[in-house]
């Protein structure tokens, strides 16, 4: 317990977290890049084709993993601006600004590659239902959330403002977790339930676990880069940042 | 493998242009993240390093 509270109060320095995070920054790269490789390259062309929908099916080995991480995404962010609001932690404002590019591009390649997928499967590029509209919520709040900081110029009373909204914000990730279940939907329901075993063959599911996998490496991998960034942006003053960019920055 | 040839594999069964486009596009905002996080880290460093010299060099 103590060594948890030393790891909290420790958070709350920006060298400390320089320093630890260099390493986890290269294995979150390492693994990102042998599960997104593995997944994929099994899912195109070694997965069987789907019984109903035939080879189109191979898209969601790309869709799902983006539409899940942009969800989860969020959810760190909002969880960032809980304890910014709460212990006003410098590494949480940091999370709340770096996290956003990342989040909205993921969905955005969750929404273009559902239409793509919309298209063969519907025969619709999109249809206004419950789980693509909660998506396009979601993309919404993100551009909000990053036009609110570009608007306040003071980055204190900035990083409030993105906090509370990110954090109202978080209302609608279950909504659009249980959208499937709550309205009738073309959508088909979730891939992945922590309660039933999946309804697919292993040799179908694996790679979509793997790619899932990859896709949470590779947020993890640019979080922590973004982050190390941030850091050394807002430290420029300080001697270790100096010495640092001195020295080359390792 | 559940091809048999690359004609094939490339043509998705008639679903080929929407399979690739999604997996060209994944790859190229996986990439653009990757990338664009790493230039604006060496940019950074570039002026920063720069700066302090000129700084150095005045003192």
């Amino acid at each position: 317990m103590a060594s948890l509270k030393e790891f909290w109060h420790r958070l709350g320095s920006p060298r400390w977290f320089y320093q630890i995070s260099g390493l986890w920054l290269k294995l979150f790269g390492v693994l990102a890049l042998l599960l997104l490789v593995t997944g994929s390259v099994w899912g195109l062309a070694f997965a069987p084709p789907d019984y109903q929908q035939g080879n189109s099916f191979r898209i969601m080995y790309v869709h799902v993993p983006t539409a899940i991480v942009s969800q989860s995404a969020y959810l760190v962010m909002g969880v960032a601006g809980i304890v910014l609001l709460v212990w006003r932690m410098k590494l949480a404002d940091m999370v709340l600004a770096t996290i956003v590019p990342f989040g909205m591009s993921m969905t955005v390649l969750a929404l273009v590659t559902g239409a793509i997928w919309g298209k063969p499967t519907w025969g619709a590029w999109w249809v206004w239902d419950a789980r693509t509209t909660s998506m396009l919520v979601l993309l919404f709040l993100y551009f909000g959330i990053y036009a609110l900081r570009q608007s306040i110029p003071a980055r204190e009373s900035a990083g409030r403002a993105c906090a509370v909204l990110a954090v109202v914000g978080m209302i609608n990730i279950p909504i659009i977790k249980y959208s499937v279940d709550w309205w009738l939907t073309l959508h088909q329901p979730a891939t992945f339930t922590l309660t039933q075993a999946p309804s697919m063959p292993a040799v179908m599911w694996l790679p979509l676990a793997i790619n899932v996998l990859g896709i949470y490496c590779l947020f993890g991998a640019n979080l922590l880069s973004r982050l190390r960034l941030e850091i050394l942006r807002r430290e420029a003053g300080t001697q270790w940042v100096r010495d640092l960019v001195a020295r080359g920055a390792p | 493998m559940s091809f048999d040839s690359w004609s094939e594999f490339f043509a998705m069964g008639g679903h080929g242009f929407y399979v690739w486009l999604s997996y060209v596009l994944s790859l190229a905002v996986v990439l653009g993240n990757v990338l664009a996080t790493g230039n604006s880290r060496r940019r950074y460093l570039r002026e920063q390093r720069d700066l302090q010299l000129r700084n150095d060099k005045r003192a």
